[in-house]
């Protein structure tokens, strides 16, 4: 059981993260304490995303030396983008990415009879989650301002941030 | 009598259904001169009503003339076709339309009537649906237009736009939209879908034994329900409350139009859905027949408590379109199978022709007595024969055709009827519809012999009772006339109600 | 005709949107004319790409970004634009929508917005292209960052409108971020067990990786389905769409009601039929009996709750969620253990033609809608219902656009509405879903009293069925850059109507090619 929570703590965060998040963006009555809930909830989803790149044995950034190697980032992107006949996919996300523990297991046996110029790909971190997530905090960071600026716009003619005074307020308006 | 049936493609059917159309264009343009605008209608309606008698004996040779649109879904054409049985009803559309357009400009001026050019409009989409329906040649046209019918008559239902006609309108839609979606659609979607994709009244490919006794028997009830424009209980109210609507458009689209688009939509249900094989088969046809009689029996009861003219004659109305339905409904009989013309159908299609004029008639007359004394009430009546002498002749002419006494054409459908009902072995049948011809005449003779013989109240017309407009007298003399004629003078249609029924073999 | 048409599709309304910015803060007149151009352009590159899909042996073309090399198939990473005859249709409708509805806008947005139409005109923009990045894209995640910008660009548009339309907004952002971020999660799983974000490399590597069974996949398809169920204001989500679409400034509301739930009923389809495959969908799911089933509520929930508005605005966005009803339904009306004997996706998947239909049919009769209704609104001075009595005297050209998308709705021939209906419920009798055929009778006759309502109060002169005098109002009818659109958008609901069995037959050859055209 421990092993089990601990192998996949990261996992285990997210969740957590995902259900404050939820639960602040439901059941919390201020709108700006909402807000604050969706920016939980959604950084919960890019640590999701961060979690999957992560690989056995120490895997680093690809642009951190590592092991001694010398390379050069293009030429490890180019390796990784090849296609290894059984699965290709396997490889790059790692087995212990797989949240119900589904046997992936990608085979490393490759790993020894590689150019010693060109990196080993399960060294690196994937990085395509790291740039989707780039686009995802862009667009996280887009939807909070929005959500401000609205608020703002709320709080300039109701006088509340409070949702149930706002609604009674509006509810009052649409009787007038 | 055998004819081979050949189908020419021509431009006669598109003609006559652009007519009014052509005649609405007229109408809207000369909108701000009213003599010009009733001078476009009377071109639209006569040149339509020439055509279609044109089109009189190639249909006797048998050589229909058709035209397809458009092809609106994967082998389903919007498509006219010419046959006896829409003739028939063609050829009493076109013609009583002449003479409501008459009617209509006498009393629309007579009774300084708002609105008189959507008023024409919306007359002329109404008989472009009318004979859209006439000469559909498959069941979704027939839909179409139908539907058509309806959404164009709404306003003319609704002409006076007043409280009362705001209800009127409201009933009026209410059941015509909600039994046509409701029933009628489902099931057209269903015979599409369950004969892949063919829903032409020619077609050998309508339903047969494709089909379970259950399925068509349920088939059978949502479409002659679902076309409840021919008033069939408990289907019927919409009726009585489109009465509000002004006279003419009573007179037609009411006693005409309207009501025998639903019974002849029943017919072609009958006759070009389903196959007589299978029509024998079902146990809901007697259904229909049973509540076809009932509609005919209670409708006429109704009808003699009513003081309304308008109102009483809507429920004879109702009750006159139970005999055609019933007629229609006798196809289902078992007794009947292997009957090469059966009686009950000839009948039915005659009762279209035959109730059109008298009830026309009777309509014209409520109309002109409105226009003439300001009466709407029987109970005022006593007395006006003396005053309008010409309109109340005219009445009981048309009550004689509508009861079925001759010398008048109801004579002829009703004996049609009855023997079909004894062709069918429904003895009860016959016993309603003598019990319904009887009750008629209580209903209907007084009112004309109270006119005549009964001496005016005292102050009952203020003096200023007397004819109405000459175009109000002179249409519903020519249609008096006429319901006496068409007794002596019955062949053709009797030809082409015959014709009809050589459909009926199994195919 | 350009190979690049199904970008330049994108980058015409991009690059108006951002010369809106930058002219139009000093001339606010060359607003307008730029969005006119940008989408004219967008349209022309949508009819040329549905001209290249046409004529390509697959029906489909791909269009793969910064040229990365789309061969390499099952790892594909990159960006492609995929058309194929589904989403040909649709990229054509976006701009045409967003056309009739910035003419019309001309009499609303320095009215309802003053002061900052470059601001809206810039917004409208991007939310078009987002629209249309939706439907062109083959790319799941790519899918999310576009239905984020057509999102934000729409909250925006909501709020520009009054304080109320700023509350509504806020819940609109609330739920819409959840639902998007629930989608990216499920994309997330995705990628873990396929490591693809192509779509069809996504289903490819199901399929070849025999993932039918994993529990994994199957949280996915919950996650994006959850989310995109959000989207749709689908059955018991669907509380916040009339609140922001009846308060959205007018001419909002007549590109975001017709577009925003129509693109997210094809995002549904594209999940069901390319990400997921039908083979998945139809197979190994069970889920036809449950979400047939909350369609019917939807319907009728979406259609009684119409009965209960005063207000014409509010009363047609509640008829948007029924007719989310009727798409989603007719998407999982399902002839059971058809996928399994190999039958036509078409024949298996019945409602799926009324579906696709449907949402191009939907859109036009929602815009002829709530144009016809802003135009209304206008002339009446309220969007009370009860005070539209004689309007038809007042703008007869209006009231007829009116009532053709009024017959349109409930189902009269020969307008699309009605086709849409017949292969609906064509679909639920082959299926055997009579509860579906039955919710959609139900639904249209309750749309004709609910139409007839406000027609009829349209048509009748004195409001308190009261007094004789019957004096028709004088005519004033409302300016022509009002009735030009209106009176298109009106006249494209015959139109599709009468082309119903060509665009039926399009989307049937989707269907097949779907089946058999990539990997068959």
């Amino acid at each position: 059981m421990e092993e089990f929570i601990h192998s996949k703590f990261n996992y285990w965060i997210y969740v957590l993260l995902m259900m404050i998040g939820l639960w602040g963006m439901i059941a919390k009555n201020n709108l700006i304490k909402k807000l604050i809930g969706m920016s939980i909830f959604q950084t919960a989803i890019i640590l999701f995303y961060v979690s999957i790149a992560v690989k056995e044995k120490e895997a680093n950034i690809p642009i951190l030396p590592h092991h001694g190697h010398d390379y050069s980032p293009l030429a490890a992107a180019a390796h990784a983008g090849h296609g290894d006949g059984d699965g290709g996919h396997k490889d790059d996300n790692g087995h212990n990415a797989s949240p119900e523990g589904h046997g992936d297991h990608g085979d490393h046996g490759h790993a020894g009879a590689h150019d010693p110029k060109v990196p080993v790909p399960n060294e690196f971190a994937n990085p395509l989650p790291h740039v989707l997530m780039l686009t995802a905090i862009v667009v996280g960071v887009a939807t909070l301002g929005l959500a401000l600026a609205i608020s703002q716009k709320i709080f300039k003619h109701y006088g509340t941030l409070e949702e149930d005074e706002l609604l009674k307020k509006v509810r009052a308006d649409d009787y007038v | 009598m055998e004819v081979t049936i050949q189908h020419i493609a021509s431009l006669k059917p598109l003609f006559v259904f652009l007519a009014p159309l052509a005649g609405l264009l007229g109408i809207v343009l000369l909108r701000k001169h009213p003599n010009a605008r009733e001078g476009a209608t009377f071109v639209a309606a006569i040149s339509q009503c020439a055509v279609v008698y044109s089109m009189l004996p190639d249909v006797l040779a048998g050589n229909y003339p058709g035209h397809i649109f458009w092809e609106i879904l994967p082998g389903v054409n919007i498509q006219l076709r010419v046959d006896p049985m829409g003739m028939v009803f063609a050829m009493v559309a076109s013609t009583l339309w002449i003479l409501t357009t008459l009617y209509a400009i006498g009393y629309m001026r007579g009774a300084h009537e708002h609105a008189q050019t959507r008023f024409f409009a919306f007359f002329a989409i109404s008989i472009t649906a009318t004979m859209g329906v006439a000469f559909a040649a498959n069941l979704f046209t027939m839909y179409l237009f139908y539907e058509m019918l309806s959404l164009a008559t709404f306003p003319l239902v609704t002409h006076h736009q007043d409280k009362e006609a705001r209800g009127g309108g409201r009933t009026y839609l209410t059941y015509l939209l909600g039994t046509s979606v409701g029933f009628a659609l489902p099931a057209i979607i269903y015979i599409y879908w369950k004969t892949g994709g063919t829903v032409d009244f020619m077609s050998t490919e309508v339903l047969n034994w494709h089909i379970g006794k259950t399925e068509g028997g349920f088939l059978l009830l949502l479409l002659v329900f679902g076309f409840a424009k021919g008033g069939l209980m408990p289907f019927h109210s919409w009726l009585p409350g489109a009465m509000v609507a002004p006279t003419p458009v009573s007179a037609l689209l009411h006693a005409v139009a309207v009501v025998k688009v639903g019974v002849f939509c029943i017919l072609r249900v009958y006759t070009g859905v389903f196959d007589q094989e299978l029509l024998h088969s079902l146990d809901t046809g007697l259904i229909v027949t049973y509540v076809a009689a009932f509609t005919v029996l209670v409708s006429s009861l109704i009808a003699l408590s009513q003081d309304n003219l308008k109102r009483r004659l809507a429920f004879s109305t109702i009750g006159q379109l139970g005999y055609i339905t019933v007629g229609a409904s006798l196809l289902a009989s078992g007794a009947i199978k292997g009957i090469d013309a059966p009686q009950a159908m000839i009948g039915s299609i005659l009762h279209i022709a035959m109730h059109a004029c008298g009830k026309i008639t009777l309509f014209f007359c409520a109309g002109a007595i409105y226009v003439g004394a300001h009466k709407k009430y029987i109970s005022e009546l006593d007395g006006i024969g003396r005053r309008m002498p010409f309109t109340m002749t005219a009445f009981m002419i048309g009550a004689f055709s509508v009861i079925g006494l001759p010398p008048t054409g109801g004579v002829i459908s009703k004996w049609f009827l009855i023997q079909g009902a004894l062709e069918a072995k429904y003895t009860f049948v016959m016993a309603i519809l003598l019990v319904s011809s009887f009750l008629n005449i209580i209903y209907l003779l007084p009112i004309a012999i109270r006119a005549f013989f009964i001496p005016q109240n005292e102050g009952a017309f203020h003096g200023r009772a007397s004819e109405a407009p000459w175009q109000c007298v002179v249409p519903l003399c020519i249609t008096a006339l006429m319901s006496v004629l068409l007794f002596f003078f019955s062949g053709p249609l009797l030809e082409l109600a015959t014709d009809a029924t050589q459909f009926l073999k199994p195919r | 005709m350009s190979e690049h048409s199904p970008v330049l599709l994108m980058v015409c309304p991009v690059f108006a949107a951002v010369f809106c910015v930058l002219f139009g803060m000093r001339n606010k007149a060359v607003c307008l004319p730029l969005v006119l151009l940008g989408l004219g352009g967008s349209l022309y590159f949508a009819v040329d790409v549905f001209y290249q899909v046409q004529a390509s042996s697959s029906k489909a073309i791909s269009y793969y970004l910064a040229g990365w090399n789309g061969t390499d198939f099952p790892r594909g990473v990159g960006i492609e634009y995929r058309v194929d005859l589904l989403n040909s249709l649709v990229l054509m409708l976006i701009p045409a929508v967003g056309l009739l509805a910035a003419l019309f806008s001309r009499e609303f947005v320095p009215r309802e917005t003053p002061g900052k139409e470059p601001q809206y005109y810039t917004l409208f923009l991007l939310l078009l292209t987002g629209l249309m990045g939706m439907t062109v894209t083959g790319d799941a995640f790519n899918l999310y960052v576009l239905l984020e910008v057509s999102s934000l660009t729409g909250y925006a548009l909501i709020a520009m409108g009054s304080p109320r339309a700023a509350v509504s907004a806020f819940q609109y952002v609330i739920l819409g971020t959840i639902g998007a971020t629930f989608y990216l999660l499920g994309v997330g799983y995705l990628y873990i067990k396929t490591g693809s974000l192509n779509m069809s490399g996504i289903h490819h590597a199901i399929v070849a990786h025999g993932l039918m069974e994993s529990p994994a996949i199957y949280v996915a398809f919950i996650l994006i389905f959850a989310g995109i169920w959000v989207k749709l204001a689908f059955f018991p989500v669907f509380n916040w769409l009339p609140n922001a679409y009846s308060q959205a400034p007018t001419s909002t509301g007549c590109v975001v009601a017709p577009l925003m739930t129509k693109v997210s009923v094809y995002i549904m389809v594209r999940v069901m039929i390319t990400l997921f495959g039908a083979d998945y969908v139809y197979g190994s799911l069970d889920w036809s009996g449950p979400i047939v089933w909350v369609s019917v509520i939807a319907i009728l929930s979406g259609s009684v709750l119409a009965f209960a508005q005063k207000d014409l605005r509010r009363m047609l966005t509640y008829l948007i969620v029924a007719e989310v009803g009727y798409m989603v339904g007719g998407a999982w009306l399902l002839v059971p253990g058809g996928m399994a004997r190999g039958e036509l996706l078409s024949q298996t998947a019945t409602g799926m033609v009324g579906t696709t239909y449907h949402i191009i049919s939907d859109a036009a009769m929602t815009l002829c809608l709530f144009m016809a209704a802003g135009a209304m609104i206008r002339k009446a001075g309220s969007s009370r219902i009860s005070s539209m009595y004689g309007l038809f005297s007042k703008s007869p050209v209006t009231m007829v656009c009116f009532v053709v998308g009024a017959l349109s709705m409930i189902g009269v021939p020969p307008t699309c509405g009605f086709f849409s209906k017949w292969y609906l419920v064509s679909g639920a009798f082959a299926a055997g879903r009579w509860e579906f055929a039955i919710a959609l009778l139900i639904s249209s006759l309750m749309n004709a009293v609910l139409f007839f309502r406000v027609i009829e109060h349209a048509f009748f002169m004195n409001p308190d069925d009261k007094g004789e005098e019957n004096i028709a109002p004088a005519f004033s009818e409302n300016p022509s850059s009002m009735l030009v659109p209106l009176v298109l958008a009106a006249a494209s609901l015959f139109a599709i109507g009468l082309f119903n069995k060509e665009i039926a037959g399009y989307l049937e050859q989707f269907l097949f090619y779907a089946q058999f055209g990539s990997y068959g």
